[in-house]
């Protein structure tokens, strides 16, 4: 424990609390994070018709497993459906300048997906703006394959 | 198709300050001066170390103020084989739930100086202190407790804590 006075009679201490946890995948989410290293997005199909991604191992609705077979590509391209302004980043943000955080529905889903995007200011941001992703370099089998989403053209 | 993907990191990370509050900084303070502190409940005479300011149990503050000896009884205790970054004892290790003498209720620490398969509830230890120059108001000042060689406690004077 590390302190630093505050004068008077408390003490305050910096205390970092981190677990460093690796989870296995399983058939249905391995294959969603295996699509991200091919850069494509992978979801799946619910039993009412509905698309999520990333896909879902159980029907939210009915609670059947729901298998391989009901795997499908969406996006990339999608439309920002809500979002919030981060003006001041954090260490371990995706983006090292202010961003946005969005749900993003990418095209063929029902459902959106949280992710960061890139614009110039606030001012660019919007509910309806059409989004594509940029890769990562260097993919590893992370969501941060996606290194972010940026305005379409 | 690209190697499958079988498992991803998702690390879970705090960062923040911690205020201990006024008791527990008394018992910080004391410990840079080698004395461990604790307090007393008015009620039921509990000593809390490290002292909260309050008993839970009576839901009264507890002020009055008492030293404790750095000599205790392991009441209970686990054999960790699992590396952690901040812990630098060498694996597999000893850590304990020692009662101090005149604590009325035990805390967590570290055992050396003893083979694992001898660590046991009853035993009875001492805190090894870091040198004088380098005590400060954190529980790291004790390094670690020591068998300190008395006869084991019964467990009559321990049952309640293990
Ligand atoms: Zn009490």
């Amino acid at each position: 424990m590390g302190e630093t006075e505050t004068g008077g009679e408390t003490l305050r201490a910096r205390h970092v609390l981190e677990y460093p946890f690796r989870r296995s995948l399983g058939p249905i989410l391995e294959r969603f994070f295996t699509g991200l290293t091919e850069q494509r997005f992978v979801g799946s199909r619910l039993d009412d018709g509905r698309v999520v991604v990333p896909p879902a191992e159980f029907d939210p609705v009915t609670a059947a497993a729901l298998g391989a077979d009901r795997l499908t590509e969406v996006g990339p391209g999608g439309v920002v459906t809500t979002w919030t302004w981060v003006g001041a980043p954090g260490p371990k943000h995706p983006l090292d300048r202010p961003f946005a955080w969005a749900l993003i529905r990418l095209d063929g889903a029902d459902a959106p997906f949280l992710h960061a995007v890139d614009v110039a200011q606030e001012s660019a941001m919007r509910t309806g703006l059409r989004v594509k992703p940029r890769w990562a370099a260097a993919p590893v089998g992370s969501i941060r394959d996606v290194a972010c989403f940026e305005a379409e053209a | 198709m690209a190697d499958p993907v079988k498992s991803i990191v998702t690390p879970i990370r705090l960062e923040y300050d911690y205020t201990p509050g006024r008791a527990t900084s008394r018992f910080l303070r004391g410990i840079a001066r080698h004395c461990i502190l604790g307090q007393e409940c008015p009620k039921c005479h509990k000593v809390y170390v490290p002292p909260r300011g309050s008993c839970p149990a009576c839901a009264v503050p507890t002020e009055r103020e008492v030293e404790v000896r750095d000599t205790g009884t392991v009441v209970t205790f686990s054999i960790i084989r699992v590396p952690s970054e901040n812990i630098h004892f060498e694996l597999p290790y000893a850590a304990i739930s020692v009662l101090l003498d005149g604590a009325g209720i035990p805390f967590f620490h570290v055992v050396q100086d003893i083979p694992l398969d001898q660590v046991r509830m009853g035993l009875r230890v001492r805190a090894r202190w870091v040198a004088t120059e380098a005590l400060a108001p954190t529980i790291a000042s004790i390094e670690c407790f020591v068998p300190s060689g008395e006869p084991d406690a019964p467990w009559e004077s321990f049952r309640e804590h293990s």
